[in-house]
């Protein structure tokens, strides 16, 4: 049976706001990540319709590709990109005090081999006429190396306060 | 305020947070942009395919309902 094991502590974002989330000297020593985020930015979404996080691992921003199924209203879409993702966040316009939620999972995290990754993540938002946004992305990223580091940051601005981050190991049994 | 990143070490479980330095200040600044301008290209790149989805439609005299549910 898969045994979660937090590594690390919680992150909670304090008053003043956060650029990135950093996890570091992640041990090797599970089989899986799960990495946790409730998230809500500093910035409004603009034009578009939500802020996106972004995921380095490494400290490494190429060499991703992420093939990604959204879906908001009535009309899901899929689209590739090149970036490296972290699924859709609630920006600063969005109903007060809500928080998006995604979920990210790193099978193998350690293997010498290039990794795969999931990520889904739910907007929230309970204003009339908005939809929330739902994601689903299937990632990979081409380092060989362990993966030692996760830095978390945004397209725009800064995680609000009370944005959380949680990192779990998977261990087999 | 200045921009500060959240750093958790997880040999230690020690959590810090500090300030960004001139370099990822500068760096960070640079993603945007380049974010913005990828974000525009693919918006672009969107729009002009559906614009010439729609020409097609129009000569052969079809709706861009029509269109879709023939592609479909």
């Amino acid at each position: 049976m898969a045994t979660y094991i937090q590594i690390g502590s919680t992150v909670t974002v304090g008053a003043g706001g956060a650029a990135s989330i950093d996890f570091s000297s992640i041990p090797s020593t599970y089989t899986d990540l799960v990495l946790k985020l409730s998230a809500r930015g500093t910035t409004t979404s603009g034009a578009r319709d939500s802020l996106l996080a972004t995921l380095n691992f490494n400290g490494t921003s190429t060499t991703y590709t992420v093939k990604v199924v959204r879906a908001s209203g009535g009309t899901p879409s899929a689209s590739s990109t090149g970036g490296p993702t972290g699924g859709y966040v609630n920006a600063s316009n969005f109903t007060a005090s809500t928080f998006s939620s995604t979920e990210i999972y790193v099978p193998n995290y350690a293997s010498s081999n290039a990794k795969s990754f999931s990520i889904d993540s739910v907007t929230e938002q309970n204003a009339t006429g908005w939809d929330t946004i739902m994601g689903l992305e299937a990632a990979l990223w081409n380092g060989t190396s362990a993966i030692n580091q996760i830095t978390l940051t945004l397209d725009y601005g800064n995680f609000a306060q009370y944005s959380t981050a949680s990192l779990y190991g998977i261990s087999k049994s | 305020m200045a921009d500060t990143k959240i750093i958790v070490n997880c040999e230690t479980g020690e959590v810090s947070e500090v300030e960004l330095s001139a370099e990822e200040i500068k760096q960070r600044e640079a993603d945007a942009i380049a974010y913005a301008k990828a974000k525009a290209d693919e918006e672009q790149a969107a729009a002009e395919k559906a614009e010439a989805k729609a020409a097609i439609a129009d000569r052969l005299g079809l709706t861009p309902d029509e269109l879709a549910l023939l592609l479909g």
